[in-house]
C-alpha cells in the first residue's frame, strides 16, 4: 500500500479557480519521489492540497488506509506527515533547538534521544543550538526546517523546493541530506525546480503541468525523455 | 529630606508602582497582539473586573488584598476564557479588525456587567491611612509598594521562565514569529490561544488589584488604562513580552517623574497632564520606530 496517495485531486485556494485538475500521485513505501514541473504548474500547490490548505473539489487523498483528504494541518501532521515549506520555514527569533522542539509538539516523549538523531544528521546545527535561526545562513536555515520536520520521526517528509535560493554547493549538501534521511527509512516527496538533480536522487518522478499530471516515470526515464528535457531540463 | 530622597519617595517609587501596573497590561495586551494579531480593547475592563473580584473577596473572606489575588486571578481568567470561546473564537478566521470591534463590545459589556454586579460607585480595599515604612530615617516606602514590586518581579520571572522553558511558553513564541508555519509544524494554534488568554487575564487582574489597592476602583478604571498600556506595549515593540515590561515601566516612570519640579519651584508639568506623556510617547514611537524599542511587528 503506499504511504500516501492523491487520486484524481482536483482543487483550488478559497472561491478562486482550481489550480490542480484529477492530479494523480503516489509515494511507496522507501521512495524518494520529485514533483517536477514549469513554473505554475501546481507543484507547490500540491504538497498544500495534501497539508489541508486547498479547497478540495474532487478526489481523494490517503496516507496508507486513512483518509486525510481536507483534514487540517495539524491533524495531517498528527498521522505523521512532516512538512518543510519553501519559504518562512524556521521560526527566526526561536533558537535552533527551539525550532527543533516545535517539530515534536504533538509529541509528548523525551526530545533528547530525537535531538541528538536531529543533530547526528545535521553537525552544523549542534554548535549554533542556542542561536536564534533567523540569523543562519539559507543552508543552514534549511538544516533547521528539515531537521524540524524530522523531530516528529514522520512516516513521510514532504519537501517543497528545498533547494530554492542556495548556491550549487549547498543544493548538493541537501540532496545528499535527502539521500541520508530516505536511506534512513523515510520515504520523501519533494518538489524541485533543480529538476535534474531532483531526479537522479529520485526512484521515480512525476512531470506536472498546468495542473495536470503530464508524465510519470523513474527518475532516469524522465531525465532520458526527449520531450521532457525539451520542456524543462534545458534541453 | 534630601531632594534625592524626595525624588526616590514620592516621584520614582510611585512611578515603578504605577509602571509595574502599565507592564502587567500591556504584556497581555503585546502578547494577544502577537498571537492572535489584533488589538485587545477589553483588557482594561479585565483588569477592572480583576480589582473588583479581589474586592469581594476581600469583604466576604476578611482576606488582605494579597490573598485575594489568586480569586482575582482565577476569576477573571474564567471569564475571559468564555469570552475567548463566545465571542472571539467564531471570529477566529476573519479579518484583524472585526475581532478589534468586537473587542470594543466586549469592553462595554464587561464595562456595564461590572456597574450592574458592583456598582458605579467608587470603592477602596480599606479605609484609613497607612503609615509608610521609613528606612535610614529618610527613606519612606509603603508596605503595600513593597509587595507590589515583590509581586510584579516574580510574575516576569514566571513569565521569562514559561516563554523561555516551557514547551507551551515556546509554542506561543513560534505561533507570534509565523501562525503559518505553526500550523504546518502541527502546534495546536488553540492549545497556544487559551495559553495567552490565561496568562494576559492572570496579569491584568494582578494590574487591577494593584491599581484598587494603591488608591481606589470604579468601573471605568481600567478603560481608563487603555492608551498607557497600549502606548507601553508599543513602546516595547508589539509582540515582545519583554519590551512589554519594559515599556510599562518607562512609561510608568515617566508619568510621575514628569511633576517634578525639575526646573523652578512648582512641578514641570500638572499632574492633570500625566497621560499626555504617554500620548506622546506613543505618536513619537510610531512616527520614529513603529517596531519598539525590542524590534517588535510593525502592521
Amino acid at each position: 500500500m503506499s504511504v500516501l496517495e492523491l487520486v484524481d485531486v482536483t482543487a483550488g485556494y478559497g472561491e478562486g479557480a482550481d489550480i490542480l485538475h484529477n492530479v494523480s500521485l503516489k509515494l511507496d513505501p522507501g521512495e524518494i519521489v520529485s514533483i517536477v514541473g514549469p513554473n505554475g504548474a501546481g507543484k507547490s500547490t500540491a504538497m498544500k492540497a495534501i497539508f489541508g490548505l486547498l479547497v478540495m473539489h474532487g478526489g481523494k487523498i490517503t496516507m496508507g488506509s486513512h483518509d486525510i483528504t481536507g483534514m487540517p494541518p495539524e491533524e495531517v501532521v498528527g498521522k505523521g506527515v512532516g512538512f518543510v515549506p519553501q519559504t518562512d520555514n524556521v521560526f527566526p527569533n526561536l533558537s535552533v533547538e527551539e525550532n527543533l522542539e516545535m517539530g515534536a509538539f504533538t509529541y509528548d516523549g523525551p526530545l533528547e534521544g530525537r535531538l541528538k538523531n536531529v543533530y547526528e544528521l545535521f553537525p552544523p546545527l549542534l554548535e549554533k543550538r542556542n542561536q536564534a535561526a533567523g540569523t543562519l545562513s539559507g543552508g543552514q536555515r534549511q538544516m533547521v526546517a528539515m531537521g524540524r520536520a524530522l523531530m516528529l520521526e514522520p512516516q513521510v517528509l514532504m519537501l517543497d523546493e528545498p533547494t530554492a535560493g542556495l548556491s550549487p554547493k549547498y543544493a548538493q549538501e541537501i540532496f545528499e541530506l535527502v539521500i541520508q534521511v530516505n536511506a534512513s527509512g523515510t520515504p520523501v516527496l519533494m518538489v524541485e525546480q533543480n529538476a535534474r538533480q531532483a531526479l537522479a536522487i529520485s526512484h521515480r518522478g512525476y512531470v506536472l503541468v498546468d495542473g495536470q499530471n503530464r508524465h510519470e516515470g523513474s527518475g532516469p526515464e524522465l531525465i532520458a525523455d526527449r520531450e521532457v528535457a525539451e520542456m524543462f531540463l534545458g534541453g | 529630606m534630601g531632594d534625592l530622597l524626595l525624588f526616590i519617595n514620592f516621584y520614582l517609587i510611585p512611578g515603578i508602582v504605577l509602571g509595574s501596573i502599565y507592564a502587567l497590561g500591556a504584556i497581555g495586551v503585546s502578547m494577544v497582539f502577537g498571537i492572535l494579531r489584533f488589538a485587545h480593547f477589553a483588557h482594561g475592563d479585565m483588569m477592572t473586573l480583576g480589582a473588583f473580584i479581589a474586592f469581594s473577596a476581600i469583604g466576604w473572606l476578611g482576606v488582605g488584598p494579597i490573598l485575594a489575588l489568586p480569586f482575582a486571578m482565577i476569576g477573571t481568567i474564567v471569564v475571559t476564557l468564555g469570552i475567548d470561546r463566545v465571542f472571539y473564537k467564531p471570529l477566529r478566521e476573519k479579518s484583524t479588525i472585526i475581532v478589534v470591534i468586537a473587542s470594543f463590545g466586549v469592553a462595554l459589556m464587561l464595562r456595564s456587567l461590572i456597574m450592574v454586579v458592583w456598582g458605579v460607585n467608587t470603592e477602596t480595599y480599606s479605609s484609613g491611612i497607612s503609615m509608610p515604612l521609613v528606612f535610614l530615617d529618610s527613606f519612606r516606602i509603603a508596605e503595600r509598594h513593597i509587595w507590589m514590586m515583590a509581586i510584579t518581579i516574580a510574575a516576569m520571572l514566571g513569565i521569562h521562565w514559561t516563554l523561555s522553558k516551557t514547551r507551551i511558553g515556546k509554542a506561543m513564541r513560534a505561533v507570534s514569529d509565523s501562525p503559518e508555519l505553526s500550523r504546518l509544524a502541527g502546534i495546536s494554534t488553540e492549545k497556544v490561544v487559551q495559553a495567552t488568554w490565561i496568562i494576559g487575564a492572570g496579569l491584568a487582574a494582578i494590574g487591577g488589584v494593584f491599581i484598587a489597592w494603591d488608591s481606589q476602583i470604579h468601573a471605568n478604571a481600567g478603560w481608563d488604562l487603555i492608551l498607557p498600556i497600549f502606548a507601553a506595549a508599543i513602546l516595547g515593540g508589539i509582540g515582545k513580552a519583554y519590551g512589554a515590561m519594559a515599556g510599562g515601566m518607562v512609561i510608568g516612570i515617566a508619568e510621575e517623574v514628569s511633576s517634578y519640579p525639575w526646573l523652578g519651584d512648582g512641578p514641570l508639568l500638572s499632574p492633570g497632564y500625566k497621560t499626555g506623556i504617554a500620548f506622546a510617547i506613543m505618536v513619537i514611537m510610531l512616527i520614529w520606530r513603529p517596531s519598539g524599542l525590542f524590534r517588535g511587528r510593525v502592521y
